[in-house]
């Protein structure tokens, strides 16, 4: 049986059933309609797992589920060598955004990372201590700042209403998902014109980690059917 | 993970040489205050170290080093020269798939001397190279503290080569900076419109044109640096010539004696760095004494750059196989003294030894 994680509500779960479907794939919940069991037509020795869209990367590197699909940057964030882990099989065209980073539209002396970096030199030096960024994105942020070599900043942890945390005085930038920006001029925070950490869309990936033997033949019949490569360890 | 009979008798061996040397054994807690080692290595160190939480203590690391707790410890209640050796584990998150170890052991020796201290550089070299003799170990030695020699001595702002200073253990970062304010690389351009907006009005104006002010970051603060970037725009570039020869001590590979002279020939270009190479031939010529051939030993002026931004002068390292981590390595770290002393400061070097890897070059394991 080939098992494939898909986000078990709202619209990510919905284009993910159309994306399938428009390939010949029929994936559908059953039972009552908050319920979180599926069902796929169209292949055989498929099974649908629903699940949190956040959960998928950790059930792909546990090799718990064979197939995912899920925001690129959730794999890139939660998963130490994401591409040693999963490959990426199909970027499936919706669920854009893009991790960036933003600090006060006030900051008239900062537009560019390098800037930032000077901000947060002369910011630790006044304040006494290091410039505050809040995210959720701890690994993509972290190593977005190491490969540009900035330095005096620390992330502070914030799972949602980020781009409030400026105003909140619990942080001085963010750094966070956007796709039209307007939650971030409602919060007087304006776009580092180069601080695009990551351009994220669902994806679906194919996990290193599972088992592989008794999914094969499901594997093909899907890569077929979905006009994709299989992954060369299935 | 379990170490093996053969790496705690390594351990213990050096161990014995560290004490035999004349140091005192210390010890050092596991949990450290993870705040203190963020603020000196910076958000990194996460990447590299495990945190975990306390509900009293708040954020706390595992050991991922032992210098800063030896560092605070004799800032603390140590007497003076003092020299220490240690024997215990460290921990390293890795990030990447593989076979390299997350918890090793670590023998360490360190000396805090405000005498001589090219000679007590010399004294740490030479008991390492001793101690690691006849192993298919490649010593290679550097020394930071020319290279801040050079950045202080460069006629420019005192803002340039402070912006340099910090990002001297980030060498692409450095590169990038020394380009920019060479004239090799040109202004970028969101930088240009940057300085054309700063043009158009005062920064207060700006400012309350930008919208709601929000953040801890004071407007004065913005108006400094708003400042500051025009005052820069109009510094001249670092004359090429004196560039070049920063170019040039960045790269520059040798053996020791030959890059002495090397040194020496720039220096009537370079006047500022004459104290730091006078030292570099001191630190030469205690190693000479202690049997070192620094007519062989490699020199590289960029060594310690890319490792925990602390060493500001004599740096070592022993590496083996290509593909492993350094099997000693160490060197001198007068400013981090400064920074854990809390007002005072010692001059100070050391290294750390990894019995585990020692160990397995001798086959033993």
């Amino acid at each position: 049986m080939l098992k494939i994680g898909v986000p078990s509500k709202g619209r990510l779960m919905e284009k993910t059933f159309d994306w399938f479907g428009a390939r010949g794939v029929t994936m559908r919940q059953t039972g009552a309609e908050r319920e979180y069991s599926g069902a796929v037509d169209g292949v055989d020795g498929v099974e649908l797992v629903l699940l949190s869209a956040g959960e998928i990367p950790r059930e792909l590197s546990a090799g718990r589920i064979h197939l995912g699909v899920t925001g690129s940057d959730l794999v890139r964030d939660k998963l130490a060598d994401w591409d040693a882990q999963v490959v990426e099989l199909a970027p499936l065209g919706f669920g854009h955004a893009d991790l960036i980073i933003a600090v006060p539209a006030v900051w008239i002396d900062v537009d560019t990372i390098d800037d930032l970096d000077a901000a947060a030199a002369a910011f630790r030096a006044a304040h006494g201590f290091r410039l505050r960024i809040a995210t959720k994105y701890h690994r993509l942020v972290r190593e977005f700042l190491t490969e540009n070599g900035v330095a005096d900043y620390q992330l502070v942890d914030s799972q949602g209403a980020t781009e409030g945390t400026v105003k909140n005085l619990t942080a001085e930038a963010v750094a966070d998902i956007t796709s039209s920006g307007e939650t971030l001029r409602a919060n007087h925070l304006k776009i580092l014109s180069d601080g695009l950490i990551h351009q994220s869309q669902a994806t679906l990936y194919a996990a290193r980690n599972a088992d592989w033997a008794q999914a094969q033949g499901a594997m093909q019949a899907l890569a077929a059917r979905l006009g994709i490569v299989a992954p060369l360890f299935a | 993970m379990t170490q093996k009979p053969a790496t705690r008798a390594e351990a213990e061996r050096l161990f014995a040489a560290f004490q035999a040397a004349g140091a005192v054994p210390v010890e050092a807690d596991l949990l450290l205050p993870a705040e203190t080692l963020l603020d000196l290595y910076g958000e990194d160190i996460r990447a590299r170290a495990y945190v975990t939480n306390d509900p009293l203590r708040g954020e706390m690391m595992l050991r991922p080093d032992f210098t800063v707790p030896v560092v605070q410890a004799h800032m603390r209640e140590g007497a003076e020269p003092a020299r220490y050796c240690y024997l215990g584990e460290v921990f390293r998150k890795q990030e990447h798939l593989g076979n390299r170890a997350s918890e090793y052991l670590q023998v360490g020796f360190e000396v805090f001397d405000r005498e001589a201290p090219e000679a007590a550089d010399a004294e740490v070299f030479a008991l390492f190279s001793g101690l690691l003799a006849g192993l298919p170990l490649r010593a290679t030695t550097g020394d930071i503290g020319i290279l801040m020699a050079a950045v202080r001595g460069l006629d420019t702002t005192p803002r340039r080569k402070a912006a340099l200073l910090r990002h001297i253990w980030r060498p692409k970062r450095f590169r990038a900076l020394l380009d920019r304010f060479a004239g090799r690389a040109p202004v970028p351009v969101a930088r240009q419109q940057l300085l054309e907006r700063l043009a158009a009005g005062s920064p207060a104006d700006l400012i309350a044109q930008a919208g709601s002010f929000i953040g801890l970051r004071a407007p004065e603060d913005i108006a400094a640096r708003a400042a500051a970037l025009i005052e820069d725009a109009g510094a001249a570039p670092i004359a090429a010539p004196a560039a070049a020869l920063l170019y040039d001590l960045l790269s520059l590979q040798a053996p020791a004696q030959a890059a002495l002279t090397h040194l020496r020939g720039i220096t009537p270009l370079l006047p500022a760095i004459e104290p730091a190479v006078d030292r570099f031939a001191t630190r030469l010529a205690a190693l000479t004494a202690r049997g070192i051939d620094t007519a062989t030993l490699a020199f590289e002026a960029s060594l310690g750059r890319t490792s925990m931004e602390y060493y500001d002068g004599f740096v070592f390292s022993f590496h083996g196989p290509a593909d492993w981590p350094a099997v000693a390595s160490g060197g001198r770290y007068d400013a981090l003294t400064a920074v854990l002393g809390q007002g005072r400061s010692i001059p100070a070097v050391g290294g750390v030894i990894r019995p585990g890897l020692v160990a397995q070059l001798r086959g033993a394991v």
